[in-house]
């Protein structure tokens, strides 16, 4: 049973990331074929959890509004949405189940006006999260978050039409203060990032790192 | 009669003059005898063609090289001519214009060389059919031959797919094939290389020696949020982010959640996990599971507490948000890659005044992390939480190793940033990658 549990992941997980890494460099025709087979597993393999995933969040909606929680109203919203989608999907527009799936009909129709509507009334929501999360951080009660409510100034002017207005310096701070001190911030994160990458990828292929199994170290 | 014989002679010679419009090739061993290239007049064979299997790449394509024709004016062109025998027909496979396709567009197959911007190349992967729009690939190990030539810019010869206005002289032969490294990501390879000999070598060191790790604010928290979350009785949330289980920072997440587990199994809390993909969610089903029985609680693990929130981004966003304002969990821990959601969970967590901290290395939404969050894993902190979690040496070990690794790309980035300075490129092509 250990063996199942413990050593064959870990023979699984360095010979997948030995044969990921060797894949990079080798750009034979036979390699790249593993690639794209490799993917195309993992894709079987999503498509396969796509069922727990939908069992998961049905049953998490059934036991809210079995056990009236709060807000299993929305949960009622989301099993019939769900319901809905599914018996139209299942319709496709009059060709049934087994065609392609219909450029129009009921599907899409909900699909464009319902899900769509909705991605883009939370996406919208940001722009009233990103004045209140800027009210907070610029405040200026320290050095730094003085430096940060200045450079935010003159980068909100340097975008708008008004800056160039007041002065030509200002778009030319604002590029500086873009394309220097912002760019090499970005570019020492990436940096760390990458060699975090490359030492988390390291301890899973050796086996150093077992927590993504679950549990102990050794 | 006695004539026939030379009006014979005479009427070939013409036949043959007027099917051949181009005079035959002077050899370049006697250029005093090379006539004055008319450019406008004539289609020319380019001297110095070199044709070989490209280079780095997975088979099915041959590369040619020329230099630059002394007498091309800007509006000349030349043109790439392929037969699959060294008599032909020759077709027409491309076209390069005077100032076009230099080897010194392409530094990765060939280098940094100077002259380099005297070379024109071009890469040949369709075998042309005739009278057909579509060719099919070079096929690997089988023989093709190529030819230049430099066609003049006033039509009066026009190079067609037909063959017509091949120039004359010699084929070169070429060989397709795939390769079985690339030599263009050489650098990559042994800088890659260096830097997991040098996290081995710190592993390695760990197992004897104890090494200081610097202290990371962000996971300290995490105790105390758990600490918090146990005395209010309430659950604790993790969010993972949107990327699946094959991105790096999933993983990374995926080890904190184990490390959380074992401490809401040891404390007696209660931890749900929202997941947006079910990979992901399957993953973490198990590792929560895995690390209650380690804690010798299984009885306390609830697997409905891992669950699917929903696929789509915005839809998640929306889901997280209504159980952070419901629930009113006492400490989030969002964790791995976020995108336009991040701004939108935890500005929604901060007003319900739970212990946040948030991990990820998506610098684009690191500001909203730092603005509403309590606590932030910055980039690489987020990889290195699971290894300062468990105090383990040869986890902490690589720890030290990254640390190397950083310390040297500073070092080659100040004296690159130097010679660059100085007008001296060379360690900027060594670590350009390709």
């Amino acid at each position: 049973m250990l063996f199942l549990t413990r050593t064959l992941p870990l023979v699984i997980a360095f010979s997948c990331g030995v044969l990921a890494i060797a894949i990079y460099y080798v750009p034979h025709s036979a390699a790249q074929g593993m690639e794209e087979k490799l993917t195309l597993w993992l894709r079987i393999v999503a498509a396969f959890a796509y069922f727990l995933g939908l069992y998961s969040l049905l049953n998490l909606h059934w036991n809210r509004i079995r056990q009236h929680q709060a807000g299993w109203g929305y949960s009622v919203v989301a099993a019939v949405g769900f319901g809905l989608m599914f018996f139209f999907a299942v319709i496709n527009d009059g060709d049934g189940p087994f065609a392609p799936q219909a450029k129009q009909g009921a599907y899409q129709w909900m699909f464009d006006n319902v899900q769509v509507a909705c991605a883009s009334t939370m996406f919208s929501l940001l722009a009233f999260f990103i004045s209140s999360a800027a009210y907070r951080t610029f405040r200026a009660r320290s050095p730094e978050a003085t430096i940060l409510l200045v450079a935010a100034v003159v980068v909100m002017l340097g975008r708008v039409p008004i800056g160039a207005y007041i002065s030509d310096l200002i778009p030319e701070a604002m590029l500086w203060l873009l394309s220097v001190p912002n760019l090499a911030a970005k570019r020492g994160i990436l940096l760390g990032v990458s060699l975090g990458a490359i030492g988390t990828a390291l301890r899973i292929i050796f086996g150093i790192e077992r927590s993504y199994l679950g549990g102990g170290e050794e | 009669m006695r004539y026939l014989p030379l009006c014979t002679v005479i009427l070939a010679l013409c036949a043959q003059v007027h099917s051949q419009p181009e005079p035959a090739p002077i050899p370049e061993s006697r250029p005093e005898l090379r006539p004055e290239p008319k450019l406008e007049s004539r289609a020319e064979s380019v001297a110095g063609v070199e044709a070989f299997d490209t280079p780095n790449d997975a088979g099915g394509s041959i590369t040619v090289t020329w230099p630059k024709h002394p007498e091309a004016s800007a509006s000349t062109m030349y043109t790439v001519f392929l037969a699959d025998a060294p008599s032909g027909p020759f077709l027409l496979v491309a076209t390069v214009g005077a100032d076009g396709s230099l080897k010194s567009d392409n530094p990765g197959m060939f280098g940094h060389d100077a002259d380099n911007s005297h070379t024109h190349f071009a890469h040949i992967e369709i075998f042309p059919a005739v009278g057909e729009d579509e060719g099919t690939p070079l096929i690997d190990g089988k023989a093709y031959y190529v030819k230049v030539g430099l066609s003049p810019a006033d039509d009066s010869v026009i190079p067609s797919s037909d063959g017509f206005g091949v120039p004359s002289g010699n084929a070169i032969e070429a060989v397709p094939g795939g390769n079985f490294f690339n030599w263009a990501k050489l650098n990559n390879f042994i800088l890659g290389t260096f830097i997991c000999l040098v996290i081995l070598g710190y592993i390695s060191v760990a197992r004897r020696k104890e090494l200081y790790i610097r202290r990371i604010a962000g996971l300290e928290a995490i105790d105390e949020a758990l600490g918090r979350a146990t005395e209010m009785g309430k659950p604790v949330l993790f969010v993972h982010g949107l990327k699946g289980m094959e991105s790096i920072p999933t993983i990374a997440a995926v080890n904190i959640l184990s490390r959380v587990a074992r401490r809401t199994a040891r404390l007696g809390t209660d931890l749900r996990v929202v997941n947006n993909e079910p990979i992901v969610m399957a993953v973490s089903q198990e590792v929560v599971k895995e690390a209650y029985l380690e804690e010798g609680r299984p009885d306390a693990y609830n697997p409905d507490s891992v669950f699917m929130a929903a696929p789509d981004q915005f839809s998640y966003a929306a889901a997280v948000a209504g159980m952070m304002v419901r629930d009113r969990p006492a400490a989030h821990i969002m964790m791995g890659y976020f995108y336009a959601e991040s701004l939108l969970l935890a500005e929604t967590g901060s007003t319900t005044g739970a212990i946040q901290i948030a991990g990820t290395d998506a610098y684009t939404q690191l500001p909203f992390f730092v603005t509403t969050c309590d606590y932030t894993l910055m980039g690489e902190e987020l990889y290195a939480a699971s290894a300062y979690l468990s105090r383990e040496p040869r986890l902490l070990g690589s720890l030290k190793g990254q640390d190397v690794g950083k310390l040297v790309l500073i070092f080659g980035i100040l004296v690159g940033t130097l010679m660059a300075t100085f007008q001296m490129p060379f360690l900027t092509h060594l670590f350009t990658s390709y």
